[in-house]
């Protein structure tokens, strides 16, 4: 039987695991590779990797952690942040991620998602989505928006529509990520997650608002999404991925051992 | 040696990183290249069956490749390198394959699977013994990720199955020939496990 998926999600600035903190700008947490290792330890069953490195003259550094990271860990992991054409993508791939997550460019031009997906497959493609709550309106049906540029830039589609449209042009997973619940702890955005979820037949990842370990049982049993990702709350120490699988599994969620 | 494949079809970095892990040395091998060298020969690939098989017959790998395994050594085809080992594929338009286990590769059947692409942990149902799963344990989680599966013409030649809703072959062998359908060189233990016990194999079941 298929097993959920917990995802861990490590934000990297300058070759470095960063956390944004407010009003302060970031502080590194320390080396990738030793916190893929760790995880990897406690379980993890997939990891992201954002870079969020402002200058494109430190692109390479990132790319030197996707190859340390590879060449020490052998789950699959996707690479997200300033992938904006098939040759940003190939270059990821080749150092030894195994998926690509795209958002805000995707959104500027669908095209690449078709051709990332031509180009190395749709399993290659994740997409991720950032959704925001809004009235529901004729061109917003669903009443959650797709915002892009970290939730600055509001662009008037339905979050839905857009899953559904991104399915079509080869997407092969959705990484949903509730803007207006991130970072907060609460739970996930559970409503537009099972909405998401029924809408496509390709996985859907949940992400935004994991605190605690109910609100991954909750993102995978209500939510309908095969996976959900965490940060802070493993990042941190309040919990480890261990911890939360225990959780998930002597609650009848099928998780890898 | 180990040799693999590259044609452009996907992640080679992790199968030569796991092969490295497992205290052997890997070699790319690009059309053209003499492939009497080599050990065993690893075919990678992610993507689309029919998309790939066109690139194998423009490069002119298709007899060389069936060469290599009419030789008796050892050949691991992984994901859609599984797939290609079939006779015929539906994906991208049906047509042929590489013709080394006789078998055909078909979409998962919508009405079983609730979500296609079939992307994530599941575990091995060990169905034979071979010399792949030395010290691999049966129910053991291993990861996939594919919307298309083998179905074998020879029930016998699937060595582990793994159930999706559909049940499908996860490794399947004929000789010297093995494919599997889920990452190895992405799936931990077991996986680096797996790809140890190729390193290690002869060739004969």
């Amino acid at each position: 039987m298929l097993t959920k998926r917990v995802i861990v999600c490590l934000d990297v600035r300058a070759g470095q695991v960063t956390k944004g903190v407010k009003f302060q700008g970031n502080i590194d947490l320390g080396d990738p590779v030793d916190f893929a290792a760790r995880y990897d330890a406690q379980g993890a069953d997939e990891l992201v990797f954002y870079d969020i490195t402002a200058s494109a003259e430190k692109r390479g550094l990132f790319v030197d952690v996707v190859r340390r990271v590879a060449e020490r860990i052998f789950i699959p992991f996707a690479v997200g942040g300033g992938i904006r054409s098939v040759e940003n993508m190939r270059e990821v791939l080749l150092a030894g991620a195994e998926k690509v997550s795209l958002n805000s460019p995707a959104v500027r031009d669908p095209a690449l998602i078709s051709a990332g997906a031509r180009a190395f497959g749709s399993q290659c493609v994740v997409l991720g989505i950032d959704a925001r709550r809004v009235d529901p309106t004729a061109t917003i049906p669903s009443g959650y928006e797709v915002v892009i540029d970290g939730g600055r830039t509001p662009t008037g589609m339905d979050v839905v529509a857009w899953a559904r449209q991104a399915e079509a042009l080869g997407a092969g997973e959705i990484c949903l990520n509730a803007i207006d619940t991130d970072g907060v702890r609460q739970g996930y955005e559970l409503n537009i997650t099972c909405r998401v979820a029924e809408a496509v037949r390709i996985p859907v990842i949940a992400s935004g608002g994991g605190g605690r370990p109910e609100h991954l049982i909750d993102a995978v049993t209500k939510g309908k999404a095969e996976a959900a990702l965490v940060a802070s709350m493993v990042h941190y120490g309040d919990y480890t991925v261990a911890d939360i699988k225990t959780a998930m599994a002597q609650s009848g969620v099928p998780i890898r051992h | 040696m180990i040799g693999i494949l590259d044609v452009d079809l996907g992640n080679l970095r992790s199968v030569a990183n796991a092969i490295e892990h497992a205290g052997h040395d890997a070699v790319l091998v690009h059309a053209g290249d003499p492939l009497d060298d080599l050990t065993h020969l690893i075919l990678p690939g992610v993507g689309n069956f029919r998309a790939a098989m066109t690139r194998l017959e423009d490069r002119r790998l298709v007899q060389p490749l069936r060469d290599f395994a009419a030789s008796g050594r050892p050949f691991l085809g992984i994901c859609l390198g599984m797939q290609l080992l079939a006779t015929s594929g539906d994906e991208g338009g049906s047509g042929p394959g590489l013709g080394l286990i006789p078998g055909h590769v078909r979409r998962f059947d919508e009405a079983l699977v609730p979500t296609i692409p079939h992307v994530g942990w599941n575990g091995l149902t060990v169905l034979r013994k071979h010399p792949l799963l030395t010290k691999v344990k049966n129910g053991a989680d291993v990861y996939f990720v594919h919307s298309y599966h083998l179905d074998p013409a020879d029930p016998a030649e699937v060595i582990a199955s793994c159930d999706a809703g559909q049940t499908f072959a996860a490794i399947v062998g004929r000789g010297n020939v093995v494919g599997c359908q889920f990452h190895p060189e992405k799936s931990m233990a077991s996986g680096l496990r797996i790809i140890e016990n190729f390193c290690e194999w002869d060739g004969t079941w």
